[in-house]
């Protein structure tokens, strides 16, 4: 099976029914992507396919061929931050920061679709996304930093 | 990854250089940090080594210690600690953490112990190295140590010569202890501590780079699960392997209750898991339903907390008394990151990676399951994905290991949400009876606390009171429980603090100016009227409800108000003002952020979680059906920072969580007319 994954092509060998996040983390060995349910209600696991966040856990492999998939490892280009990643990194809203690759990869997509989201806004689209750890007034700082950048 | 046993414990001052290399070090011995009472621990030797720092050759500075980083970002505070007294930048240091093969032992990272017992110390040790280095450089240059300065990783002389630490330490090997009376560096000079510096190593976890336990993958590394059962107390009666056996590339692993499935991918093996055919033979066990009267008539002999004067006589003649009861459920700690582990053994050495708060301990349980020498085991904990009390068991690592010594592979376990569900541990249910009387000036007479099974923390009242009967009735939990955020406390706090709530009510008193009447500790009165004044008590609006609470534990000391409207016929929770004093601040940017995320926390525990389940079986293991806070959830949250530079500071993981419930069901009352006496108050909401 072909997959594109951070404008890289891979050939793999798998089950078209297997969970891309397990293609992602056991097979490409992008372990960024996390597993925190894997029932798509923490964004734990979140990805963005062609531009649009899915949550990889419940979505097949077969599904993504022919397109383009992109994991918080494919967000830093040649050693340059993202600004989303660099916002939350200067931000530091984080504690454990298991959530923090959904997060970032949810406001990518979120900024994409509306570059000055307003807080409700904001809420709304990061409602999926859970942070065990509470961080979520840090969490809406970070995502209004990035807003700005 | 290093994967193979080069050190063998314990590190002792005789083999320290030989397996640290040489340079300059100061060693924090066990009993500059613990209490006697945790000396008395059978593991910790008198003479054991705690913790240390250690200047190597290249004037890299490496502090070692057993505790580990579980979110709480202990991993920054430890090094601005030691940053600021060594004078050197935060990227100077590297702290080892955690690693029974090359940190000493800790008995774990629990009960907000890391500030107050570590963090002094490893100042103190820091110093202690400042002050060796500057002797050294005193004696290079042959003149006294009063005039020199250290600054930037160098001492200096008032003649602008310079010599960095680098230069000072090549080639020496010097072990000292740590120098109790040691001048530290006192909090209103502190430039790198005190500060709000950003989590160390933060670029690693926003590119997705730090590699937590269940990330890490070694070659012919293999995926491990495991057969569970139906219901809790369910034993296997027999079991058909046949299909999963035939699948290729898939093993099984049998041993009496135990059953494993190992292949190459999770898919392999979920796939083999349901293949196999097994039964089970029940055993009745209690449902959500009944379990209060059952922990009622289950309850063991109970232990006295606090017996003085006379409560039965005082409420035989008190007009106003008070007898109410509060129940909580069993809720879950939900870390985003389940329990996972990576086991390899080369012979007969086992070595572990896994997310635990207690890296030791899971070295104890598996030296006990393989009945094999603790030397032989070396547990490995990446920083992990979060804890809240729930991580202490070693239970991936177990079946992990027992995996990989039947395969002969390593194996990496990592449960599924499911699993944390039903087979982690619970934060203890709990019924609790409060029996109380006032005076008619508003002074607390009696008081009679009674908790069943929910835990002893947080038991005594802060409160001044003549007559107290307190006591723990401690039941066997029919489903598996242990330690969580806050312990009991969140319980017992919330108790008595609705308790106190309701009695200013009854006597028509204000909440604050009652509490302020039977109260004496100035700390947690200060805490009070801090939350008070910030939040603007009394002062809002008539179509809102208010509550306010207050409380100690673990050295933090917590005020918390909150504010409830009811918008469309549902009470939403507005905003939440919580003062929080735990004597000096290390990091205020990373302390708001254990409150608020503990105020987070217990929003989810007072509101809406719960574990239900019907004869032993966990009905909602999944977080479509347990739910836990989320953006939406979360009001305005203000936090008051009360610092007290000449008090050492205690850890803030915990105590800031248990004066949210109370209130809340306080602003509840008022604003909805119905009082909440379970937790959680809004099941459905
Ligand atoms: S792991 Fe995919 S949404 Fe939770
Ligand atoms: S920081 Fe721990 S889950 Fe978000």
């Amino acid at each position: 099976m072909q997959l594109r994954v951070n404008n890289q092509d891979y050939e793999i060998d798998v089950n078209g029914n297997t969970p891309l996040l397990n293609t992602l983390r056991e097979h490409l060995k992008l372990t960024g992507s996390k597993y925190g349910c894997g029932e798509g209600v923490c964004g734990a696991c979140t990805v963005l396919i062609n531009g649009v966040p899915v949550r990889s856990c419940i979505t097949p492999v077969g599904s993504t061929q022919n397109k383009e998939i992109t994991t918080i490892e494919g967000l830093e280009q040649e050693g340059k931050l993202h600004s989303v990643q660099a916002a939350f990194l200067e931000t530091d809203p984080f504690q454990c920061a298991y959530c923090a690759s959904g997060m970032i990869l949810s406001t990518v997509a979120l900024l994409k679709r509306n570059p000055t989201p307003s807080r409700q806004e904001i809420v709304e689209a990061m409602q999926g996304n859970i942070c065990r750890c509470g961080t979520y007034p840090a969490l809406l700082e970070a995502i209004q930093v990035a807003v700005k950048k | 990854m290093e994967d193979s046993l080069t050190i063998t414990r314990p590190v002792t001052r005789r083999s320290f250089f030989k397996l640290m290399g040489s340079g300059l070090a100061v060693i924090v011995s066990a009993k500059d940090v613990f209490s006697s009472s945790f000396i008395s621990d059978a593991t910790l030797a008198e003479d054991s080594i705690a913790a240390w720092i250690h200047v190597d050759e290249a004037g890299l500075i490496q502090v070692y210690t057993g505790k580990v980083e579980v979110g709480q970002n202990i991993r920054t505070s430890l090094t601005q600690i030691v940053a600021e007294e060594l004078r050197v930048s935060m990227d100077a240091i590297r702290i080892t953490m955690g690693d029974t093969q090359l940190t000493p032992y800790d008995r774990g990272t629990f009960g907000s112990l890391t500030t107050p017992n570590m963090s002094p110390i490893l100042r103190k040790a820091a110093a202690s190295l400042r002050e060796m280095l500057i002797e050294m450089a005193a004696d290079s240059w042959k003149t006294n140590v009063t005039s020199l300065t250290a600054k930037e990783g160098k001492v200096s002389h008032p003649n602008g010569t310079t010599i960095t630490y680098r230069e000072l330490t090549k080639g020496k090997k010097i072990l000292k202890a740590v120098n109790q009376n040691v001048t530290l560096t006192p909090p209103e000079q502190w430039k790198v501590a005190g500060q709000s510096l950003p989590k160390v190593n933060g670029r690693d976890f926003v590119t997705g780079k730090h590699q937590y336990a269940s990330d890490l993958q070694l070659p012919g590394m293999l995926v491990g699960k495991i057969l569970r059962a139906p219901a809790y107390g369910a034993t296997l009666t027999s079991v058909d392997t046949s299909k999963a056996k035939s699948m290729a590339g898939v093993t099984v692993v049998e041993d009496q209750n135990f059953v494993g499935v190992v292949g190459p991918d999770t898919q392999a093996v979920e796939t083999a898991l349901w293949e196999i055919k097994a039964q089970w033979k029940m055993k009745p066990q209690p449902s959500r339903a009944t379990i209060f009267n059952f922990f009622r008539e289950q309850a063991q002999t109970p232990r006295s907390e606090a017996n003085v004067g006379n409560v039965d006589s005082v409420f035989q003649s008190a007009t106003h008394v008070l007898s109410q009861t509060f129940q909580l459920d069993y809720i879950a700690h939900v870390p985003l990151e389940p329990r996972a582990a990576v086991a390899q053994w080369t012979g007969n050495n086992l070595t572990v990676w896994t997310g635990t708060q207690r890296p030791f301990g899971v070295q104890e349980e598996l030296s006990e399951l393989f009945k094999l020498p603790k030397e032989q085991i070396r547990v490995v904990m990446p920083d992990t994905g979060s804890g809240y009390g729930g991580k202490h068991s070693g239970d991936a690592a177990l079946e992990a290991a027992r995996l990989a010594k039947s395969t002969g592979k390593p194996v990496k376990v990592m449960w599924t949400r499911e699993e944390e569900f039903k087979w982690a541990y619970f934060r203890p249910a709990g019924v609790i009876d409060v029996k109380s009387a006032v005076s008619e000036a508003g002074l607390l007479t009696a008081w009679e606390f009674h908790n069943y099974n929910s835990g002893p923390a947080g038991l005594r009242t802060p409160y001044e009171v003549p007559n107290q009967k307190i006591e723990f009735h401690p039941v066997d939990s029919p489903l598996r429980q242990g330690s969580y955020r806050a312990l009991a406390a969140t319980a017992n706090v919330f108790a008595r603090e609705s308790q106190i709530n309701d009695h200013a009510h009854m006597l028509k008193q204000d909440a604050v100016a009652f509490r302020m009447q039977n109260l004496k500790d100035p700390r947690l009165k200060n805490v009070l009227s801090a939350t008070a004044e910030k939040f603007g008590w009394n002062k809002s609006a008539a179509d809102s409800g208010q509550g306010i609470a207050c409380a100690y534990e673990k050295g933090g000391y917590i005020g918390t108000a909150v504010e409830v409207r009811v918008v469309n016929g549902v009470a939403v929770i507005q905003r939440i003002v919580a003062a929080f004093e735990c004597g000096k601040i290390i990091n205020p940017r990373h302390l708001k952020s254990q409150i608020s995320g503990s105020l987070v926390q217990g929003l989810g525990g007072a509101l809406f979680e719960s574990i239900d389940f019907t004869e032993g079986k966990i009905i909602n293991a999944s977080l479509a059906n347990y739910r836990v806070p989320r953006f939406k959830d979360v009001p305005e949250i203000e936090i008051v920072l009360l610092d007290r530079p000449d008090i050492n500071s205690t850890g803030a993981g915990e105590a800031p969580l248990v004066a949210l419930a109370p209130a809340i069901r306080q602003a509840l009352y008022q604003a909805t007319g119905n009082r909440q006496n379970q937790l959680p108050m809004l099941p459905n909401g």
